[in-house]
């Protein structure tokens, strides 16, 4: 039985770490993609991209191209007109938005979603969300974010979806007893999982946020103590905190480690006996560490560079350092919250460069010159990568698989060993 | 506005990229924010370009708009000309810096650049993907070649070897890569010289040398159109216009090249496979298939033609997404006696498909689904294409070769001649029933479950019966799309439609006519009691409509 190792509670962080920060082009998403996931999380929502042309193009692009059915996601296109002011736009969005209800009667949720486009000619969007919410009261509740390439990075869109959403959350009863929030969208199949282990744990109330459905989203109040599971929700607790809940600060669960830690945390806040907490988790701690070592074989010693994405980079390379042995050269994340990261960062080797923000030839040229045995990078890089003869891990496949828990921890150690596995079998 | 769900076409910048991408020696700088990367995946993922798309955006922000969104795009120029090196800069804006007015053109032109620069004005709110790359090879084109009349055609003395230039080739073209082969091979068997292919593999050099050719092939029009056309004005040069797609069209083409080179055409009217394939007593089912045509105007008209003289097919539905080409889409379809569907809705022609019931869809990556979902064949034969539309193997559209490709892969998906029989007499047999697809078909793939418009649509498994639909696997970009696919199918077609007028008889009779004809049996049956005023549909009007409609 393999001793556990919790990070102390407090504390750990030592000397402001050293970050390179770039400016330059980013090869990234913007925070409109991240309607690609939100769209089937949350089962009666749907999101209207108010935008152009490019706009409905990268959903469509990033979303492999097709989906089987009907997406509940569409894009408002701005036209020459709207723009010549020959149409009135809020006229023009009203009529787009009651076509769009007529057809899809059964959306309880209406994001209005704005873009660069409709961020540069300052199109309203929150009180065009208003004055719709107003004309659909009862059936459709309309609210608005920025998903826009000029404010937003990738899963920063679901970071502007979610604080959207908390003001219009119910106040939990005064001088109610505490209640747990786990905050981010996870695959269903992971968000069952942490309910599972925390309802072992008695941990009585346990909520998700973004419920599945939209007239299921939580309450929130003082009483309220919310995890983070996703590294990317900086604007979520704040807007949560503001509604006078308390973030507790753990590592991310990824991993046996990063799992057992962000479990702890709230097992520490509910008062949960801790030899209790150690017998609930044994069993998929014990999993998680045997699901991950054959993937150390492979992984241990090698080295790996992530380019900017989702800001899952930093809690990525902890895990894949702490618990594979690899080696993290650069770790790059489009923007750094200091202090939801203050843990993930200490575990981060001290020669590791951490990175934010991008400008991306500079980057390229950091990444050939070190020669990694591994590059974590978008879409739009890997095969020109690969063609260079450096293997790549599509870093978009670690925000759209299960990889969180301890029942994943062994997939997401091989989403990183399949490349290099790959690499050895072929003999072409 | 406009509520859109899927488009046809990205934004025209999009089009500028397919030519800079298609060249040797050209860079792009776009003024554009973060995210409009997204396009470079469409080249590295979709067409598996081992080399980034040469593009620089200049990744704007919020917080640069009230200072200097001008400096910002004319540092991202000098670094782009310090590290790329290119004989020629594209300059341009995507759609949100058109709204901040920075004057790529001028901010580019006072940096007095050593190379060319052409400047792009590209409308993103009034055009889209196909105009752009038309627009951006006419600006390059214009600006590389050497001033016209000035300098005249040195009409050599003695033999002479005739030579075209093949222009309209772009990088994630459908299936341009293997066109310009064959028709190079073409034009080789001719005698004529190839003197220059472009955008695909040309570079600013090569383009000044456009004007040395006799003339000029237009292979692809929605790209090469306003090029050739200024070459025409410019440097007197005669353009083909034939698109050779089809065995008819072809000949067609060889003989319009022979006549412009001054060439013998037999030398080149070499065998295709199809008109035999065509003629043999197998292909006797294929008579009078009922096909809806979608797809850029080109490949649909083209493909109509093909449909209905090479193949015996009857063309139903014909349309395409390009207004620009509305022209030639109407022209085309008086032939087959039918009302273009010229749209960029794709709600529009799901509609138009769902209503005829065709046998047999020939379209676009949109119509592969759009027909995957009602349960019809379909084949690919035109952009807007998916990573599995770029074959390994060589595989074109055009020329005698392509036409063999053509009766092979629309041929593919439909379940073939005497099977069709047994499939009608023995529909009962456990192993061998129209719920099992058709038996060249995604063997142990699960079965078609034939969507009749009333049913409650099945969910969709995620590698299901699809397969055999569309005649590909389908391959997603990443994962998600695959879990994007087990999301339930919308609303029936038409929903409750005469749903009390069948009875229970009847509908047990249509339900023993095989998978692949029952959507016409119901549509002919319904339409028969229409016209004849007929409430209550009983096994009685099922067979009366049938000898009705009988062929």
């Amino acid at each position: 039985m393999t001793a556990l190792t919790l990070p102390a509670s407090s504390d750990c962080a030592p000397a402001p770490r050293a970050v390179l920060r770039e400016r330059g082009q980013r090869e990234v998403f913007c925070g409109l993609t991240g309607i690609i996931w939100l769209h089937r999380k949350v089962q009666d929502a749907f999101f209207l991209v108010v935008g152009s042309r490019t706009c409905a193009h990268l959903l469509q692009s990033a979303a492999g191209v097709m989906v089987f059915a009907e997406p509940r996601f569409g894009t408002a296109i701005i036209e020459e007109r709207d723009l010549a002011g020959m149409v009135d736009c809020n006229a023009e969005l009203d009529r787009v938005v009651d076509r769009l209800l007529a057809r899809r009667p059964d959306i309880k949720l209406l994001f209005l979603v704005g873009s660069c486009p409709s961020e540069v000619i300052k199109l309203d969007l929150s009180r065009a969300a208003q004055r719709l919410s107003l004309k659909h009261t009862g059936a459709t509740r309309v609210l608005n974010y920025s998903g826009s390439g000029i404010e937003t990075t990738f899963t920063e869109g679901e970071d502007a979806c979610l604080a959207a959403l908390v003001p219009e959350l119910a106040e939990t009863t005064r001088g109610a007893a505490p209640e747990l929030m786990i905050v981010g969208a996870l695959p269903d199949v992971v968000e069952d999982q942490f309910l599972r282990l925390f309802a072992q744990l008695g941990i009585p109330r346990v909520h998700s946020f973004p419920a599945r459905r939209a007239g299921a989203m939580p309450p929130v109040g003082p009483n309220t103590r919310f995890l983070l599971a996703q590294p990317f929700l900086g604007e979520t607790a704040r807007a949560l905190e503001d509604r006078g809940a308390v973030r507790l600060d753990a590592l991310f669960p990824f991993g046996a480690e990063g799992t057992t830690a962000w479990l702890h945390a709230a097992a520490v806040a509910f008062g949960i006996d801790e030899m209790h907490f150690r017998a609930v988790i044994a069993p998929g701690r014990e999993r998680a560490k045997r699901a991950i070592a054959h993937a150390r074989d492979r992984l241990g010693g090698k080295s790996i560079f992530f380019l900017p994405d989702s800001q899952l980079e930093l809690p990525l390379a902890r895990f894949l350092a702490q618990e594979l042995g690899m080696v993290p050269l650069e770790v790059g994340t489009p923007y750094l919250h200091r202090a939801h990261m203050a843990r993930e960062l200490a575990l981060l080797p001290a020669e590791t460069v951490i990175s934010e923000g991008q400008d991306v030839d500079r980057q390229l040229d950091r990444v050939r010159a070190a020669r990694p045995d591994l590059t974590v990078c978008g879409l739009g890089l890997a095969n020109p990568l690969e063609a260079e003869g450096l293997t790549t891990k599509w870093a978009i496949e670690l925000v759209f698989s299960p990889i969180h828990g301890f029942d994943q921890a062994g997939d997401l150690a091989d989403l990183f060993a399949r490349p290099l596995r790959r690499r050895d079998v072929l003999k072409v | 506005m406009q509520l859109t769900v899927w488009t046809y076409e990205g934004p025209p910048h999009v089009g500028a990229m397919r030519i800079a991408t298609a060249m040797e020696g050209v860079h792009y700088v776009l003024h554009a924010p973060q995210g409009d990367t997204y396009a470079d995946l469409l080249f590295t993922m979709i067409e598996r370009r081992g080399k980034r798309p040469p593009v620089t955006y200049t990744t704007f922000q919020a917080r640069d708009l009230g200072k200097d969104t001008a400096a910002l795009f004319q540092t991202a120029v000098r670094e782009a000309i310090d590290r790329f090196a290119p004989q020629a800069l594209l300059v341009g804006a995507s759609c949100t810096a058109e709204l901040i007015q920075d004057d790529p053109a001028g901010l580019a032109s006072a940096l007095r650049l050593p190379i060319p620069v052409i400047a792009l004005e590209l409308p993103s709110y009034q055009r889209k993907e196909n105009w752009g790359a038309a627009e951006t090879f006419y600006q390059l084109v214009r600006a590389l070649c050497p001033s016209a009349k000035a300098e005249a055609q040195p009409r050599r003395d003695g033999p002479h070897t005739p030579s075209a230039n093949i222009l309209g080739p772009t990088a994630l073209g459908f299936r341009h890569r293997d066109d310009v082969v064959e028709i190079t091979r073409l034009l080789g068997t001719l005698g004529i010289a190839v003197n220059v292919v472009a955008p695909l593999g040309a570079t600013p050099a090569d383009l000044a040398r456009i004007p040395d050719a006799d003339f000029n092939i237009s292979l692809y029009p929605e790209i090469a159109d306003t090029a050739c056309r200024w070459l025409e004005r410019t440097h007197g040069q005669k353009t083909v216009r034939t698109v050779p797609i089809g065995y008819g069209a072809t000949r067609d083409f060889i003989a319009e090249v022979a006549a412009l080179a001054g060439v013998d055409p037999t030398a080149a009217l070499d065998t295709s496979r199809l008109p035999w394939w065509s003629r043999s007593v197998d292909s006797t089912y294929l008579t009078g298939k009922r096909v809806f045509i979608f797809g850029d105007a080109t490949h649909a008209v083209a493909a109509a033609r093909v449909a209905r003289d090479e193949f015996g097919f009857e063309v139903v539905g014909l349309g395409c997404y390009n207004r620009e080409f509305a022209r030639e889409i109407r022209t085309a379809a008086q032939l087959y006696g039918l009302e273009p569907l010229i749209t960029d809705d794709y709600l529009e022609v799901e509609d138009a498909i769902a209503k005829l019931q065709p046998e047999l869809v020939l379209g676009t990556q949109m119509e592969r689904h759009i027909a995957k979902r009602l349960r019809i064949p379909c084949a690919v034969i035109s952009a807007p294409v998916h990573v599995q539309d770029f074959p390994a193997r060589y595989s074109p559209q055009m020329g005698f070769e392509g036409a063999n490709v053509l009766f092979d892969t629309w041929v593919h998906p439909l379940v073939m001649g005497l099977e069709e029989h047994l499939l009608t007499m023995f529909r009962d047999d456990f192993e061998f029933s129209d719920h099992a697809g058709a038996s060249h078909l995604g063997h142990g793939a699960a079965p078609i479950f034939p969507r009749e418009p009333q049913e409650a649509a099945p969910t969709p498994s995620a590698n299901g019966g699809g397969e055999a639909t569309a005649g590909v696997a389908p391959a997603p970009l990443h994962p998600l799309a695959e879990g994007a696919e087990l999301s339930p199918a919308p609303a029936p077609a038409e929903p409750g439609k005469d749903q009390e007028g069948w009875s229970a008889e009847a509908e047990r009779e249509l339900l023993k006519i095989p998978f692949f004809v029952r959507g016409k049996a119901r549509r002919n049956t319904e339409r028969y009691a229409t016209e004849h005023g007929i409430a209550a549909i009983t096994l009685d009007t099922l067979y009366d409509a049938k000898a009705h409609y009988a062929r």
